[in-house]
């Protein structure tokens, strides 16, 4: 699979529902953040995990999220934030 | 880790078991189809249980007196790792800075990935629920609680470790240290101070 979003994109996590082994943990699914640099293609653990091969290999993104953004109470200073490794089948652009 | 709610045990003795009991079967299974021998296993144990902090204290110390390594080691960690004749076996390691504006504090959400190569195995609290819960959402409260307060003028930036990056936070270097030797350097990176939760040492503290 080929990278689509550049370092300083906007994305939103996908907030599917899913079960079984997934790297993408809930907290943040449906929150948007940003691209914040690309960390090459892995293959992918939700089918790896099941004895699959894991292919084809997904980019990997660490995304850049304000802890406002994902939390409406949080209690710290707005630049705040939480980096996390996001695939790529997870992520939707956000204009 | 010390934290001021009430909760009961963290992980169901059963279900530890089970795992167990799950571990020593595939252990076995491999031992008898032949795919790995007892010695094999053991001397991997071996090798895990002596990788510790003193890795990444060698690492942290050397980018403080060093700018060029430092470059280095923030632009690929796992490179920089080897270079010192760490070998990291493949680990995707990412180095995060701690300046004046930015603290950086590591967690695993989903489970308990860790820079094993670098630190050696993780803490138990680093692998209990209540630290991987509160760290993505009250990181500040989490940094209280380890006598580590940040200001509200820096940034507190959690790396939540999900997929296939490693993390290795390079604690501020403390005053008074100018002119220190390499090797006296590394006694003050303590192993919390590269996960995040606290800084280094003040050199009053360990001379």
């Amino acid at each position: 699979m080929k990278p689509l979003y550049p370092i300083g994109a906007r994305v939103t996590v996908s907030d599917r529902e899913t079960t079984g082994h997934m790297r993408t943990p809930t907290y943040i699914r449906g929150k948007t953040g940003m691209i914040e640099r690309r960390c090459g293609s892995f293959r992918n653990p939700e089918t790896l995990a099941y004895g699959g091969n894991g292919m084809p290999e997904q980019p990997l993104y660490r995304v850049r999220f304000l802890q406002h953004d994902i939390w409406t109470n949080y209690l710290g200073p707005p630049q705040d934030t939480v980096d996390i490794e996001i695939y790529q089948h997870w992520l939707e652009r956000t204009v | 880790m010390p934290h001021d709610h009430p909760h009961g045990p963290v992980v169901d003795p059963q279900r530890l078991a089970h795992y167990q009991d799950m571990a020593t079967a595939v252990r076995e299974l491999l031992v008898d189809k032949g795919i790995l021998t007892k010695s094999q296993i053991e001397t991997k144990i071996k090798e895990m249980e002596d990788r510790g902090p003193a890795l990444g204290a060698r690492m942290v110390a050397r980018a403080w007196i060093d700018s060029d390594y430092k470059a280095r080691l923030l632009t690929d960690g796992s490179a920089a790792a080897e270079e010192l004749g760490i070998p990291v076996d493949g680990t995707k390691l990412i180095v995060l800075e701690n300046t004046e504006e930015v603290h950086n504090l590591v967690v695993c959400t989903l489970c308990s990935c860790y820079p094993r190569n670098i630190l050696g195995l993780p803490p138990d609290w680093y692998k209990k629920r209540p630290y991987r819960a509160r760290a993505v959402k009250e990181p500040r409260a989490i940094l209280k609680e380890f006598d580590t307060i940040i200001p509200n003028s820096t940034s507190v930036r959690v790396h939540d470790s999900t997929a296939d990056m490693r993390y290795l936070v390079l604690p501020l270097r403390p005053e008074g240290t100018d002119g220190w030797a390499e090797e006296d350097l590394t006694k003050l990176v303590c192993r919390d101070s590269m996960i995040g939760v606290r800084t280094a040492k003040e050199p009053r503290e360990h001379f």
